[in-house]
């Protein structure tokens, strides 16, 4: 599936985080999900070498690890993009017409949930109830929730972060506050939270 | 005392120990309630809930082969609800099953398609969107074809719990899920080992041999190919079943006969490359233990197993012994040999190994398996394979009379037929290194110690003053635990046997499917073990240096076991090739 890993990240660098917290786990099966937690976390995806470290660790096959990963949508066996946008297709949200965002961030970035920009800034997700049904349809930039949406708030969020990447803006973990302080842009609509 | 529950089934009043599954007491009370994804002591998970039950003052619907009986239980099986939510459940795997039957390898003989047949399904209620699968049919032995896949994990089971090996698992969620390697790369490209065994577990033909029958047809049909056929110890006493006779009968003559019928120009034994095997064999063993070289040393006739120790074992490798499968060594000899003795051009003839086995598949493309830039077997067709052959070519298979294998390399002794159970290769071994070790004709001929059931057999045979520790096992799981005793040195092991399928080649991965309902009812094993030992009984020869071929061939072209020719032609190496 991803044929260029060994470009993309560092094996060794994958392999010293792993015997890392290894030392912090007993060998055994139920460990599975907490390792694979960590190894999502740190990378943002569950690398193969990561795999194949934990299938000799915790004596588990390479299969069943592929089919844990794969069974929750909490990991992802590709690097996630800078921006990982998630659309909820949850009941609430569905019925208020997420998929129309879904359907334009897909036109938008042309690329499938589960897939990330060939420049590595965006991945796409779908997401089952956020917990922000009142806020229906909502999507996620990076964890942060966007309520009420539509198609062209979706819109102007894409815009700016492509602006902000212009100018060689970070998007750290105030993005959101930031486009509010910055007088470059617009402030965000109070109903977008 | 075992502790008795009183229960109720169908208003039959019956009492069945405690434990005992709602499925198994039902069986007992003579009920038969339809499963599809039960396998007994294999997979007992409760995913298809075909098996559903209602128990009085229980919500909804147990599935009876997970539930455990209680005192008092009142069981219904049958209720119009219970056969109408089943219909449904049937109704719903079907709608997203790949439902080409008439070209299917399976038909007549699917799980799936029988319990179409049991429910009277005739039009199907859901017929909504299907998932398509890629089919993976890369490696040289076993085709998966997720679109037949009914999801019901028996393939996985025995996989990972059986052979200890985990190359597929369930992946995905929903209507995604499939039963998918790591990263759903080709079985090729994984730790699987082609034992088969799955194929054998799986109810429809979601996994399959890879069918090698019309290679053979095209040979057969060319005049200019000398078409020459061998037939393991394990295909005799199972190919009947194909033709619906009694389990563990011995239709060897009638097998002659019908493959002579297909038109094979020779048809030889490869119980007589088994009789050549243990005199390599037992030789070879006989000297590394006389100089303590690489003991314990394993046999080396399985090829599931070879791939198994070479991708998880390989520092272990040495160990092994380097003699060729019995098929390898007689394809060998039939090129070199036979060729010269009847002024046939080696490259003219084509070899067709009959197995038990689906790993011989894979074994039979192994580069350093040929001699001269022939390989030593140009096919391997399974014994189900053997059976369509005999069923396309309109042969009665059942009135066939009797015909004896071809000379020369036709005959073989008793030692050869136990090949193909667990224990025997042990056996056989064991009757040439203590006639050679003293000298002697020794009337001791059954070493029982070997024989049966377990999956580990372990025994100390004294030959000559001296002990010889020997274990046997069979299935990748009991393999495991012998290579991790040895390589962590607890084990002082001298000989030691391994089979990649439970039970041994009997048991293998290309042999007669048998449905969950056989399996669970009746010891197919034994059954067939017992045909062969039967044949080893009934034989007038019983060692295999007795075998007044072996004798022969040796005189006039091989010289002794383990010479310069010997060496090059029967012997092969191990470790380099995964």
């Amino acid at each position: 599936m991803l044929e260029n890993e060994k470009e993309i990240c560092n094996c060794n660098m994958i392999e010293e985080f792993m015997n890392k917290i290894f030392k912090t786990y007993l060998p055994e099966k139920d460990n599975l999900i907490q390792i694979l937690n960590e190894v999502q976390d740190e990378f943002g995806y569950i690398p193969k070498t990561a795999q194949e470290k934990i299938s000799e660790f915790l004596k588990i096959p390479m299969a069943e690890i592929y089919g844990v990963i794969t069974f929750y949508s909490r990991f992802t066996l590709e690097p996630k993009g800078k921006y990982t946008i998630s659309v909820c297709l949850g009941t609430a949200c569905y019925v208020k017409g997420s998929q129309k965002i879904m359907d334009r961030l897909k036109e938008r970035l042309k690329i499938e949930p589960g897939q990330t920009t060939e420049d590595g800034m965006f991945s796409i997700d779908q997401t089952r109830c956020v917990g922000a049904c009142g806020l229906a349809p909502v999507f996620t930039v990076n964890g942060e929730v966007y309520g009420k949406a539509t198609v062209k708030k979706l819109d102007e969020v894409l815009d700016r972060i492509k602006i902000r990447r212009i100018r060689g803006l970070g998007f750290g973990d105030g993005f959101k506050i930031l486009i509010i302080k910055n007088r470059d842009f617009k402030p965000v609509p109070e109903s977008l939270f | 005392m075992e502790e008795l529950v009183n229960i109720t089934i169908d208003n039959q009043k019956i009492t069945v120990p405690k434990g005992t599954t709602i499925l198994e007491a039902s069986k007992k009370a003579g009920i038969d309630i339809p499963t599809l994804c039960f396998l007994k002591d294999i997979n007992e998970i409760g995913d298809c809930r075909m098996c559903i039950v209602q128990v009085e003052g229980k919500r909804g619907f147990a599935t009876s082969c997970i539930q455990k009986v209680e005192e008092g239980m009142v069981i219904k099986t049958h209720t119009p609800e219970i056969i109408e939510a089943r219909h449904v459940m049937l109704d719903l795997i079907i709608s997203n099953h790949d439902k080409d039957c008439l070209t299917c390898t399976r038909m007549g003989n699917c799980e799936l398609q029988q319990l179409a047949a049991k429910f009277n399904i005739q039009s199907l209620e859901f017929s909504g969107e299907r998932k398509e699968h890629p089919i993976d049919n890369l490696s040289p032995a076993i085709i998966r074809d997720p679109n037949k896949c009914i999801l019901c994990r028996r393939c996985v089971a025995v996989c990972k719990n059986i052979q200890k090996i985990g190359a597929i698992d369930c992946s995905n969620r929903g209507f995604e899920s499939s039963i998918s390697t790591s990263y759903n790369k080709s079985l090729k490209d994984t730790n699987c080992v082609y034992c088969g065994q799955c194929i054998q577990a799986c109810p429809t033909s979601a996994l399959r041999e890879k069918e090698t029958i019309d290679d053979v047809w095209a040979k057969l049909k060319d005049p200019d190919t000398y078409v020459v056929v061998q037939t393991a110890p394990a295909v005799r006493v199972a190919l009947g079943e194909e033709f619906e006779m009694p389990i563990g009968t011995n239709v060897t003559g009638k097998m002659v006969t019908a493959l002579k019928r297909l038109g094979f120009d020779k048809v030889f034994d490869t119980n007589t490359g088994a009789d050549f095997t243990i005199m390599e064999e037992a030789n070879e063993f006989i000297e590394r233990f006389n100089e303590n070289n690489n003991i314990p040393m394993i046999t080396s006739c399985c090829p599931g197993w070879i791939r198994y120790i070479e991708i998880n074992y390989p520092e272990l490798t040495p160990h092994l012994s380097s003699c060729k499968s019995p098929h390898e060594m007689l394809g060998s000899l039939i090129r070199t040999y036979y060729a010269k003795k009847e002024n046939i051009d080696p490259e003219k003839i084509f070899v067709v190994s009959v197995m038990p086995c689906i790993a011989k598949k894979y074994e039979r493309q192994r580069n350093e398996l040929s001699n001269n830039g022939l390989f030593d077997v140009d096919c391997v067709i399974t014994t189900r394979e053997l059976a369509r052959m005999i069923k396309h070519a309109n042969i009665r298979f059942d009135n066939l009379e009797d015909s004896e294998f071809d000379n020369p390399l036709g005959m073989s002794t008793g030692a050869a037929a136990i090949f193909g159970t667990t224990g025997g290769v042990m056996e056989a071994a064991l009757r040439t290194a203590q006639d050679i070790l003293t000298g002697k004709d020794l009337d001791k001929i059954d070493f029982e110690q070997v024989r049966g059931e377990k999956g580990i057999k372990k025994a100390t045979v004294n030959i000559n003053g001296k002990d010889i520790k020997t274990v046997v096992a069979s299935g990748l799981g009991n393999a495991q635990k012998i290579m991790e005793e040895i390589k962590s040195g607890e084990a002082d092991y001298q000989f030691v046997e391994i089979m990649a399928c439970p039970g041994g080649c009997i048991m293998g991965g290309g042999q007669p499917i048998k449905n969950s309902t056989t399996r669970a009812e009746i010891d197919i094993r034994k059954l067939r073990s017992d045909a062969l030992y039967s044949i080893d009984e009934k034989s007038n020869i019983r060692k295999s240096h007795e075998n007044p071929v072996l004798k022969k061939v040796y005189e006039e072209f091989l010289e002794t076991p383990g010479s310069y020719r010997a060496e090059k032609l029967l012997h092969t190496t191990h470790g380099k090739n995964i």
